[in-house]
Parts: structure tokens; sequence; C-alpha cells
């Protein structure tokens, strides 16, 4: 009885008020309209790339690109092949990004930690820088660096010299001592290996050890102990193998050392400027999100205002600082791209800017180009996902 | 207690007169010494800070009004050899170049109209924006339907050539559209429902009744000259792009923030894959995109101007960003709202509209206005694929024009330019936090 009406009742619902059906019916609609715009999109550019007589296809990433590169961390020259430019051109952003988001990093959590000085006046110097690098585009600041400051600086003839001549600076960029690595040097880079893996391992042995014993080991500085003396004890033991060559001053240009070319200096201070006042926003929101009672109860259990800091603030606050702080990360990176604004080699301006022009890919060129981003992003939020899995508050 | 005896003369009748704080930390004095010379190392701060400040100030004070050049015809007047002293800011180059800035190279008797068109959108922004006005909600209905119109009109001339198909092609849907009501209305009555043909007609009537005008006002012929989009440049384009992306994208990252939120999966899908692609790459990609491959996705003989095809890019971008945050708002939102509407048998966009958003977007203003902010930023980057935005114009004049040539200029533009961005910028997030104090009615402690 109960089930016919129930029956009866289903089927007095008309066709069109049935949530499955209506949403079954809007999905088809979507994907219809989806299949179909992308099957325009292909069907018309295959056509306007035949009219065009652009062959489709990756086979031009083996054809010589033939033009120079100012920058470059591997061997090029104008004989290598195009894919070997979007080689150069992905190490040069990944250069720009890992150096921008290190000094980003610094300065963030400087001015962010100044915002929040019971000091006045670097509280307000913090808020000013604050609120006048964030809210001027990163172009316009890219432009003042490169533009305004660095081709104001004085020529080669009169560089400027800074701490006793190991570094000059003049408009053709920065001069900095560069080491020279000779045979035997690879003791350091051992040397080095086995600090940055011992590290963790004693500082693991330390923990446990404390648990089981309650007794303490200094875990930071035996962690800076193994990862700098040992490779300092590789220095010396292998004979003292670097040497130091230093910029020298000719009559019209430096020559030697470390040359570090004006559109990396302008673009590096420019994004590690711009992001670190997005940084120290960050920063200081997550400080003020451990909420007083954390300090005070911390402080009723006898903790110093160091361990305080230590143990029970900043573990708290890097959990709301990471999120927010490695989607920064990923934007100087995407920023980076703005080197195409002043000509410095990055992905975008020599791949998707010089080789584009030459070759007329643009369908593969900037597929490639995005992919490489995508891909960037994906394991940024990857990264995230784990880091938000493994610290979220683990609550009932 | 009652047999113990009294030791009246020990206990106090009035409270001791209550002393005054030390001088030294009340007032001014007070707060000096808590906040500035607290111990050794808050001093060094102070000094230190203080003498940053002065250099500051004084570097400022010194360039953009002690050395500053402030009339002049060409570089003669901001050289250092012609002047003889050391020039900070070149204003006179500001002053001669400032109507470029604002137009670009629009045609010099045309400029009224863009006049026109930034003094209704200032008026009618102020207008929507400030409290207690009459016809508040009139005046915002029409700054969203009528203005982008009228702006269209008048920057670039109207008068569309709008062919007979275009007009033949809608007017078929809307009477297919007409039809389908009718016909639902009468097969409504036949079965007895309750159903007003009227109402259902307002919808469709306002859609198509506003389609209509807007065609014909196109296509009509107010004598106005044709300006080509090249020929815009400067504040105005900057205006253009970042009012467009941000009146473009606020709906359409609501529409894929639902659709990423949605129980249907094949939604669900096509939100994520849209908003991950766009977050996921730079805005330089996408506006070279929109510059390079855009004109081979289309079908031949269909061509874009390229302002148009560079609004639709950032259109996209931004939305992409806007869903990101009306999506922090939707899930703020505790579910005993959508369950309470639910039971009150709301359908899913009434749920929506009168439940959910708008205590969604309540939550999320602070995040959608940095999106805004971020995208007014980044017009600037349209000057990387030829457009001649604020900061594109005063680029070229900076690095082209010979007859301005001189070391002073580079940064005396630069710091307009970041004055005029900064302006903007500062202004929207003031707004912001007013908005979001006013709005902030829930929790107020």
């Amino acid at each position: 009885m109960s089930a016919e009406t129930q029956a009866a009742e289903e089927a007095k619902v008309p066709l069109w008020n049935d949530p499955k059906v209506r949403a079954l019916v809007s999905q088809a609609i979507l994907v219809i309209l989806v299949v179909w715009f992308g099957y325009e999109i292909v069907n018309n550019t295959l056509v306007n790339l035949e009219k065009r007589k652009i062959a489709s296809g990756f086979g031009f990433l083996n054809t010589t690109a033939s033009f120079g590169i100012i920058q470059s961390l591997i061997p090029y020259s104008e004989a290598s092949s195009y894919g070997r430019v979007f080689v150069v051109g992905l190490l040069n952003t990944i250069l720009v990004g890992v150096i921008g988001i290190i000094l980003a990093t610094i300065l963030g959590f400087v001015v962010g930690i100044m915002r929040l000085s019971k000091n006045w006046v670097v509280a307000k110097i913090a808020t000013v820088y604050v609120e006048t690098l964030r809210n001027l585009p990163l172009l316009l600041q890219i432009f003042f660096w490169y533009f305004g400051v660095l081709s104001a600086l004085p020529s080669a003839r009169n560089s400027l010299s800074l701490f006793n001549d190991s570094v000059f600076l003049n408009s053709r960029g920065l001069y900095l001592p560069k080491p020279i690595f000779e045979s035997g040097s690879s003791l350091i880079f051992i040397g080095l290996l086995i600090g940055l893996v011992a590290a963790p391992m004693v500082a693991r042995w330390a923990r446990k050890r404390q648990e089981a014993t309650g007794e303490q080991f200094p875990i930071f500085w035996s962690s800076v102990g193994l990862i700098i003396g040992l490779p300092i004890l590789g220095y010396l033991l292998s004979g003292l193998p670097v040497s130091v060559e230093f910029s020298t001053k000719g009559t019209f240009n430096l020559s030697g050392g470390l040359q570090v070319i004006p559109e990396f200096v302008a673009l590096v201070l420019a994004l590690s400027f711009y992001t670190a006042s997005f940084i120290a926003e960050i920063v200081r929101a997550g400080i003020l999100a451990v909420s007083h009672g954390q300090t005070e109860a911390s402080h009723a259990l006898g903790l110093r205002n160091g361990p305080t800091l230590r143990l029970v603030v900043i573990p708290q606050a890097l959990r709301v600082i990471i999120p927010p702080l490695t989607s920064q990360y990923l934007n100087l990176t995407k920023n980076s791209s703005l080197a195409v604004a002043i000509a410095y080699p990055d992905l975008v301006s020599v791949f998707a800017g010089t080789v584009l022009n030459q070759t007329g890919q643009a369908v593969e060129i900037l597929l490639m180009t995005m992919g490489v981003y995508l891909t960037l992003s994906l394991l940024t939020s990857l990264f995230m996902n784990w880091y938000n899995a493994k610290m979220a508050l683990t609550e009932r | 207690m009652a047999g113990e005896p009294k030791i009246e003369a020990y206990v106090r009748t009035e409270m001791a007169p209550t002393m005054a704080p030390p001088p030294s930390t009340v007032g001014i004095m007070g707060w000096v010494r808590a906040n500035l010379f607290s111990d050794w190392f808050n001093t060094i701060l102070t000094l230190l800070g203080l003498y940053v400040t002065y250099l500051l100030i004084s570097t400022i004070v010194d360039w953009a009004f002690l050395r500053a050049v402030w009339t002049g015809e060409n570089n003669k007047a901001c050289l250092a050899q012609e002047v003889g002293f050391e020039v900070g800011a070149c204003w006179a180059f500001v002053k001669a170049k400032f109507p470029q800035f604002v137009y670009g190279r629009y045609p010099l008797e045309e400029r009224w109209r863009v006049d026109l068109t930034f003094l209704v959108g200032a008026v009618g922004l102020a207008w929507v924006l400030l409290e207690n006005v009459p016809w508040r909600k009139w005046v915002g209905i029409f700054m969203l339907a009528g203005y982008p119109i009228l702006a269209f009109i008048l920057l670039s001339g109207g008068n569309l050539d709008i062919s007979g198909g275009t007009w033949l092609f809608w007017i078929i849907v809307a009477a297919l559209v007409f039809g389908a009501v009718a016909l639902w209305g009468m097969r409504a009555k036949n079965a007895g429902e309750d159903f007003d043909l009227g109402t259902a007609m307002i919808v469709p009537a306002g859609i198509f009744g506003y389609l209509f005008i807007v065609l014909l006002l196109l296509s009509f012929n107010f004598g106005l000259s044709h300006v080509e989009t090249p020929l815009w440049g400067g504040l105005l384009v900057t205006l253009v792009v970042a009012i467009t992306g941000i009146v473009a994208s606020l709906p359409i990252g609501i529409l894929l923030a639902l659709g990423r939120r949605s129980s249907m999966p094949v939604v669900r899908m096509a939100s994520v894959i849209f908003i991950e692609f766009w977050r996921g790459v730079p805005l330089i990609t996408v506006l070279f995109m929109s510059s390079v491959m855009l004109p081979l996705f289309l079908p031949e003989g269909v061509n874009f101007d390229k302002l148009l095809r560079c609004l639709i890019g950032v259109a996209l971008f931004s939305a992409a960003y806007m869903a990101e945050v009306v999506r922090g708002g939707l899930q703020a939102i505790p579910k005993g709202q959508y369950e309470g509407a639910m039971a009150l048998g709301l359908p899913y966009w009434k749920m929506m509209n009168l439940i959910v958003l708008p205590q969604a977007l309540k939550l999320v203003i602070p995040g959608i206005v940095n999106t805004f902010i971020g995208l007014f930023k980044d017009t600037t980057l349209v000057l990387i694929i030829g457009l001649f935005d604020l900061l594109g114009i005063i680029q070229l004049n900076v690095t082209a024009d010979a007859k301005w040539f001189a070391p002073s200029v580079h940064i005396t533009a630069y710091v307009f330019a970041g004055l005029v961005f900064w302006i903007f910028c500062f202004g929207m997030s003031r707004y912001s936090i007013y908005m979001e104090n006013k709005l902030h009615t829930g929790h107020k402690r």
C-alpha cells in the first residue's frame, strides 16, 4: 500500500521538475557546448594554419636558433637549437625565482615583524613601505629600477666601487668576486652533502633521546657545525683549492669576476621588494593569529621569551603563514615573466618572444610556456595540500 | 564574627586620595617613553628610524620641490648643463605631456567625448558609493546597464554596421523564446495549474527589450566620428581595461565559484579545470595568447579588435581569481544556511541569490577588492602586447621622444605614473576597509 502511494507520488512529479533529470540535462548541454567549442577552435586553427602555411608539430625545436642570449647558465651559442633556448630560458626563470624568493622572504619577514614592533617610528616606517610598494604596479617598479635607477648609474669607466674594490657597480651591471673551484674541491661539496644528510639525522636522534631520557642536546649548534664545519674541513683537507677572482678595472670596461647583468638586478630588486610587501602582511597576520593567551599560558608554564617564541608562537603562526606564503612564491615566479618588458632572457622573453617571432609556431610555443607555469603551480598546490594535511589541527 | 572586638581606630572611613601618576608615564612624555625610548635597543631603533625618515623626506622634498623644474618647452629646461644645477624632478615634462597621458592619441577635437565619459562615470560611481543619496538604486542600474553602452558609443563613435542577419537571428530567437513560454502557459492552464502568463513573460521581455534597445542604439548614427581603438591611450585605456575587467570578472567569477561547489560532476570538473588553468599561468602568456593565438582560433573573416581581445583575456583571467575568492566565502557559510533555505522550499538559484550569496559576498569583500586592485595594477601589462595604457604611453614618451631627452625625465615620469596608480589602488583599499566595517554587522563586539 505505502509503496504504491510512494510510487504514485513519484510519478506525479513531472519530468522537468525532477532534480536528477534536470542535472543530467544541464550537464549534457554543458558537455555538448564544450565539445562544440573545442571542435570549432581546433578546426579553425587547423584551417588558419594551413592557410598561413605554418607546419604544426614540435620539429622546430631541433632547428638552429641563430640568435644570442646575454645570460645563460648552460653552454649556449648561436648554433644551438630552439630546444636549448627553451632550457636556457627556463633556467633563467628559475634563477630569478629562487633568488627573488630568498630576498623577498628575508625582507618580508623583517618588515612584517617591524610592523608589529612596539616602537612607533619603526612600525610606521614598515606601514609606509607596505602601503607604498603594494599599491604600485610591478611593471612600473621594474621600469623604475631598470630605466630610472640602473641606467642612471655611472659608465664602466667611473664604476662605483664598494667593499674595498671587490664589488663594482655601473650601468652595465653588478660585478662580484667569482669563486674559482680548482681540482680537488669536490671534497667540499661531499662535506656539504654529508652535513645536509647528517644534520636531520642527529636532530631525530636527539629528539628521541630527549623523549626517552629528558636529556637535551644542542641541536641547532650541532646542525650548524655539521653543515658549515664539514665543507670547511673538506676545504682545509684538500689543500685550499678555492681561489677568488676579483674584477679588475680596465680603461674602458671591467674584466674578470662575476658579471650580473643589469636586467637581472632590476628584475630581482623589483620582484623582491614588491613581493616582500605582501609577505610582510602575511607574516603580520600569522603572528597576530596566535592569541595572546598562548603566550601567557606559556609564560605561566615557566617558559622564557625565547622558548615561548620558538616552541609556542612560531609553530602556530607558521600554520597560518605557510599556505599564503607558498602562493606568494608562486606569484613571484609567475611575475618574473614581466622580464620580457626589459628583455631579461627568461622563458617568456626568449622562448615565447624571440623564438615565437622567428618561427611563428604560436600554438606549440605558448602551450609549452603555459605548460611550464601550470606544472609549477600544480606542484605548488600539491605541496600545499600535503603541508595542510600535515599541519592541520587534529581535532576530535 | 560577632564576638570579635572592633578596632575602629585603624580602619579608614574614606579612601586615600589618589595620587597623580608620575609625570613621566602620562601625556606626550609618557607615550614617548613607552613607545620610543623604553630601553637602549628601542632607543637605537627610534634614532635609526628617525634618521631614515629624515633622509627620505629630505631627499623627496629636495628632489620634488627644491631642485624641480616647473616650466619649460623642451629638454633644455631639464638638462643640468643648461640650467646650471643638478635637476631633480622635471615637472615641465609631465605638464607638456599631460594631455597625452590622459587621452593617448585620441583626436584633439573629439576629446570632449572622453571627458564626458569620465565625468558621467565619476559622478555615477560617487553616487553609487556614497550613502543617503536619492535614487541610488536607479543610478546603480544605469551604471551597470546603461553606462557601458553610453561609454562605448561616446568613445568609439557608435554607428555600428549591424547586419540584417544579426537582427533576423535575434528576432527569431526572441520569437522562439516567447513562443515556448506561451506554449508552456497553455499547457499549464490545461493541466489546471496556477500559472500567470504575464509574470512569466516579464523576464524574457526585459532581456530581449534591453537587447533590442542596445542593438538599436549601437547602430544609430549620432553624428559622432569613428575613433579607432589604436588611437586610444593613456589613462583612458587603463580605465577601460580595468573597469571592463572588474565589471565582467565578478559575475563570471561568481558563476565559476558556484560551478566549483556544484553537486553535478561535469559542471564541477569544467569549473575546476577552467579556474586552475587561468590561475596557473602568468597574465603575460594570457595576453600573448589573446594577441597571437586568438586570431587563429576564430573562423576566417571574423576579426576582433586588439583592445577587445585583450579585454577578453583580462576578464577571464581575473574571473578565475575572483572565483577562488568567492568560493572562500561560500565555504565559510555554515551548512545550516543551505539546509534552512532548502527546507523553506527555495529552488537552487533563489537559495543562492537570497540566502547564501549575500552573506558569502559580504564576507569576502576584502578579497574581492584585493582582486580589483590586482587587476588595476595588472592593466599595465597590456603595454607588452603593444597597447598604450598610462604606463605604456609614459614609457613611449620617455624612450622615444628626443625633444624631451634628459636624465631627470625618466624618474619624473615614473614617479608621476606611480602617483596616479597609487591614488587609485590606495583609494580602493580604503573604501574596502570602510565597507567592511559598515557591513560587519553580525559579530561586532
